[in-house]
């Protein structure tokens, strides 16, 4: 398998690697995938009260596609708002490190954490709306 | 590449013997000739180097010469051997074959391609130690069970299966014994005179010999019939045609020369390689070996690494070559079917790294391997969510994930 | 060896330049193509350019080409492989087919498949009408080879392609015999398979190719790992596989002027052979440059072989392969050349590395050694 420079580059210095407070209510967090798969990748984002993501970490157990994915969207969700992290398609993310066609679903993957992320973080807004 | 990676790929394929290369070039330039062209010297150097090289392969064994096929390699051996007898065979003793889930794809899916014309088959699970229960076994058997194949030693843990015994009850229910001993020439002992085995796979490319050449040994006493699979001049007593690649011959012939006659002291060698490196991947936390260690060749170490995955493992090890699962699959991302076939996990079976030492393995090379390893598992699990999840005590076998 | 080497549709020697391509691979890079680390990637990096050099070769693209370990095998492969996909019908195949043409086509019997056997004429051209007349009867596999291992004898397969197609046929060709000799072009012999093979080219033993359409359904001969797209298992074997693609960019690169050196050398040897009353056989066909394929009368072949080998002379009484047998030629027969006279033939086929001096010593030889054997025939009568 050979990996375009910018999978490698992520994988070998990952941006953003370490966990939030899960129960911090400005923390939303999205896991998504299987050990049976393959890959799980936790990802976590921190909201302001103006929406703003302010800051973005992930671990993720998987290939260094996987890795590099999850690397990628955490320093583009920082200064985003949710709306515009949701609207982040896994076409964006392959496309920016060169994914082969094998690894695409790495890609799918980190777009589906940042949704589940996102959802998290709805869903807190909304329970302390309630 | 700042420097080659240091090979521990053994399993995959060896690198051809320095003696070896230098046998096999005068092959590829003076002594050109076609084997069968019986009618001038040119082939006759080619027909006489090829039965010397198929009396050292037979050595090797404790085998007549007369009972060593040449084949393109061990697939096509396992293709030939198994084909060939369930065709032969099938009129007079049925249309039943047993295999283990544990063995080479070029085994399975022949196996399967027989069951496609009407043969059936089952499949035994080996027990968590990679090895097969004799009396699992035994009770497989049926009136129509025509042929049996057991590898002699896994590909991807190493473990030795115990042939004689597994042999003598072919024998006693009067089923043909196919094996594939790939993997195992050169690191067991092979003795086909004691051996109640009929059929038997050999490999060059995996004993030090080139790629592109293998053999099949079919018993004389009792007469062992196949079926050819590949039909033409009629070579090798009309078992398998096709002209000879005398080199690939002649390769093959003096790396079983160099295994027989330095086996002992190689394995014994290995032996202490593999151990000093057993030693140092188990100081790390949650590995597990795959397979049992006692009945294992000494070349082979297979280990799984708890919470990392296999492939951003490999990618981290670039500084050794490995493999994770067989080289043969190597390009789908299905987790290893024999480590799954022992029962591991399917996340333990894609952590898994096979380590296999060889002839020109070094200790400083264990120990580079020990460190290697050390620093990048640490590394990925800080990575990795599945073993914050460990730590802090949670089960994940229990954590409902979504399926994607 | 001092031997003189006129046998090179039997076997040829290795090109150094061949040689250099495949030392790495028999030395330090033991990479299995399979695997992904670094070794792996190199080897499977020399196995995918030597795929495109036999491609261009063959006008062909490397998606086309499968590697096998033989010509052999490829041809097997062809045969067994579509049979197995296809209905059981008719295999058309020519008289004159390498026995690992025809005898999966026999094999095929027993499962229920007719075979025709196409004749052809004395000068060994395939007899058309016959084929047409065959594929009246639902066919679905046609095999015919595109030129003739002992006479040389080029066929006109792109005529053959288009009958078989337009009766719905699969058309195969072995040109093993034809490539590094003829033109071979894929594409314009319009079939859907066809084999070709390393060592009749200076490439190693150990290699060999079906180019295949891949839109044919063929179900695989050897099964296992899954190499070459499942179409072919087994450990690639790299050097070889290095060393097939470089003899084929090497073969087609100064074919037209290697073909019009040796057929000044056949020139050459039949006005000679006419001189000694020799048979020349299809001699007023399209033939391989290289190839003459005759007979003296009251000499058998594997005598005179024998005797040319004593003085320094390979040449080849019949194909390489059925030399064990004492049969007369399977081709020649299918000519209508009466048995005692097909007894004895003998085969030399030239390379570009023959020389004029060659040929004329070779010659004198000859003369020398009939003139011998002659007398023993006279004698013994």
């Amino acid at each position: 398998m050979a990996y375009s420079d910018k999978v490698l580059d992520h994988y070998e210095n990952p941006r953003n690697v370490g966990s939030l407070d899960k129960n911090d209510p400005q923390v939303g967090t999205g896991m998504v995938g299987a050990p049976a798969c393959g890959d799980v990748m936790k990802l976590m984002i921190k909201v302001n009260d103006d929406g703003i993501i302010e800051d973005a970490k992930f671990k993720t157990y998987g290939c260094g596609s996987a890795i590099a994915s999850s690397s990628l969207v955490t320093e583009w969700l920082k200064g985003r708002t949710i709306d515009e992290a949701y609207a982040i398609k896994n076409s964006e993310i392959a496309e920016e490190l060169a994914l082969p066609p094998v690894k695409i679903h790495c890609s799918v993957l980190a777009e589906d954490a940042i949704k589940a992320a996102v959802a998290d973080i709805k869903a807190k807004q909304a329970a302390k709306e309630a | 590449m700042d420097r080659d990676p240091i090979y521990l790929d053994y399993s995959a394929t060896t690198p051809v013997d320095p003696r070896v290369a230098a046998k096999m070039i005068p092959y590829l330039t003076e002594h050109y000739g076609n084997p069968a062209s019986r009618s001038h010297p040119y082939g006759w150097t080619a027909e006489k180097a090829v039965e010397n090289a198929r009396e050292e392969v037979a050595k090797l064994v404790n085998a007549d010469p007369r009972e060593i096929v040449w084949t393109s390699g061990a697939t096509e051996s396992n293709n030939l051997a198994i084909k060939g007898a369930a065709n032969f065979y099938a009129s007079t003793k049925g249309k039943h074959i047993i295999t283990v889930a544990t063995e080479h794809k070029a085994v399975i899916d022949t196996v399967r391609e027989l069951e496609r014309q009407g043969f059936t088959a089952t499949y035994l699970e080996p027990e968590p130690t990679g090895l097969v229960d004799l009396e699992k076994f035994k009770a497989a058997i049926r009136p129509d069970t025509v042929l049996a194949s057991v590898m002699l030693v896994n590909n991807e843990i190493g473990v030795i299966q115990d042939i004689e015994a597994i042999g003598k009850i072919c024998r006693e229910h009067g089923v043909i014994f196919h094996v594939d001993a790939a993997q195992a020439t050169g690191k067991v002992a092979i003795d086909l005179e004691k051996l109640p085995v009929d059929l038997m796979s050999f490999s060059a490319h995996k004993t030090y010999g080139p790629k592109g050449i293998g053999a099949l040994y079919v018993r004389r006493k009792p007469r062992i019939r196949i079926e050819a699979q590949m039909h033409g001049g009629g070579h090798e007593r009309g078992m398998r045609s096709g002209t000879l690649a005398t080199h690939q011959i002649v390769g093959m012939g003096e790396a079983f020369r160099i295994a027989r006659e330095e086996m002992e002291m190689e394995n014994a060698r290995i032996r202490k390689l593999r151990d000093r490196l057993l030693t140092g991947l188990q100081s790390i936390e949650e590995t597990y070996v795959n397979g049992e260690l006692d009945h294992r060749i000494p070349h082979n170490l297979n280990i799984s690494f708890n919470y990392v995955e296999g492939e951003s493992l490999i990618m981290a090890v670039k500084g050794i070559a490995v493999s994770s699962g067989s080289a043969c699959t190597s390009a789908s991302l299905e987790p290893s079917y024999v480590l799954r076939a022992l029962g591991r996990s399917d996340e333990l079976a894609h952590s898994s790294i096979r380590f296999s030492i060889g002839r020109f393995t070094t200790e400083a090379d264990v120990d580079y391997t020990i460190a290697l390893l050390k620093e990048k598992i640490s590394k990925l699990r800080e990575l990795s969510p599945l073993w914050e999840m460990y730590k802090d005590g949670i089960d994940i076998s229990k954590v409902q994930w979504a399926a994607h | 060896m001092s031997h003189v080497y006129f046998d090179h549709n039997a076997t040829t020697a290795l090109d150094s330049r061949v040689l250099k391509a495949m030392l790495p691979f028999l030395t330090t890079q033991q990479g299995n193509a399979t695997s992904r680390h670094a070794y792996g990637r190199f080897a499977r990096d020399a196995v995918e350019q030597a795929r495109e050099q036999v491609a261009n070769a063959v006008g062909a693209y490397p998606s086309q080409v499968v590697f096998t370990a033989s010509g052999t095998e490829a041809n097997n492969f062809a045969i067994a492989g579509m049979a197995a996909t296809l209905p059981n019908t008719q295999i058309a195949i020519s008289a004159i087919e390498h026995p690992c043409v025809t005898r999966p086509a026999e094999m095929m019997q027993s499962r229920g498949w007719a075979l025709a056997k196409i004749g052809v004429n004395h000068q060994c051209e395939l007899a058309f009408a016959q084929l047409e007349n065959a594929l009246r009867k639902p066919t679905s596999l046609v095999s015919v080879m595109l030129a003739n291992n002992e006479t040389g004898a080029i066929q006109n397969i792109a005529d053959v392609a288009e009958l078989a197609r337009k009766n719905g046929a699969y058309v195969h060709t072995d040109a093993v015999q034809a490539l590094g000799k003829i033109d071979v072009n894929f594409e314009a012999l319009n079939v859907h398979a066809m084999t070709i093979s390393s060592h009749k080219i200076h490439g190693p033993q150990g290699a060999g190719a079906l180019i295949l359409d891949k839109r044919v359904d063929i179900s695989p001969l050897l099964l296992g790992g899954g190499q070459e797209k499942g179409l072919r298992s087994g450990t690639e074997n790299v050097a070889a596989i290095v060393g097939f693609g470089m003899a084929c960019a090497l073969a087609v690169e100064k074919l037209h002027e290697h073909a019009l050196h040796t057929q000044s050398l056949r020139q050459q040897l039949e006005i000679g052979l006419q001189a000694l009353d020799a048979t020349i056989f299809s001699p007023h066909t399209a033939r391989l440059p290289n190839t003459s394929f005759f007979a003296f009368p009251n000499i058998e072949g594997e005598t005179l072989v024998m005797a040319l080998d004593k003085k320094g002379f390979a040449v080849a009484s019949g194909s390489a392969c059925s030399s064990d047998s004492t049969e007369p030629s399977h081709v020649l027969l299918a000519m209508n050349v009466p048995p005692d006279l097909a007894r004895g033939a003998i085969r030399v086929s030239f390379d570009a590395s023959n020389t004029v001096e060659q040929v004329s010593a070779f010659l004198t030889i000859l003369k020398q050694e009939l003139k011998r054997l002659q007398q023993m025939v006279a004698i013994a009568a």
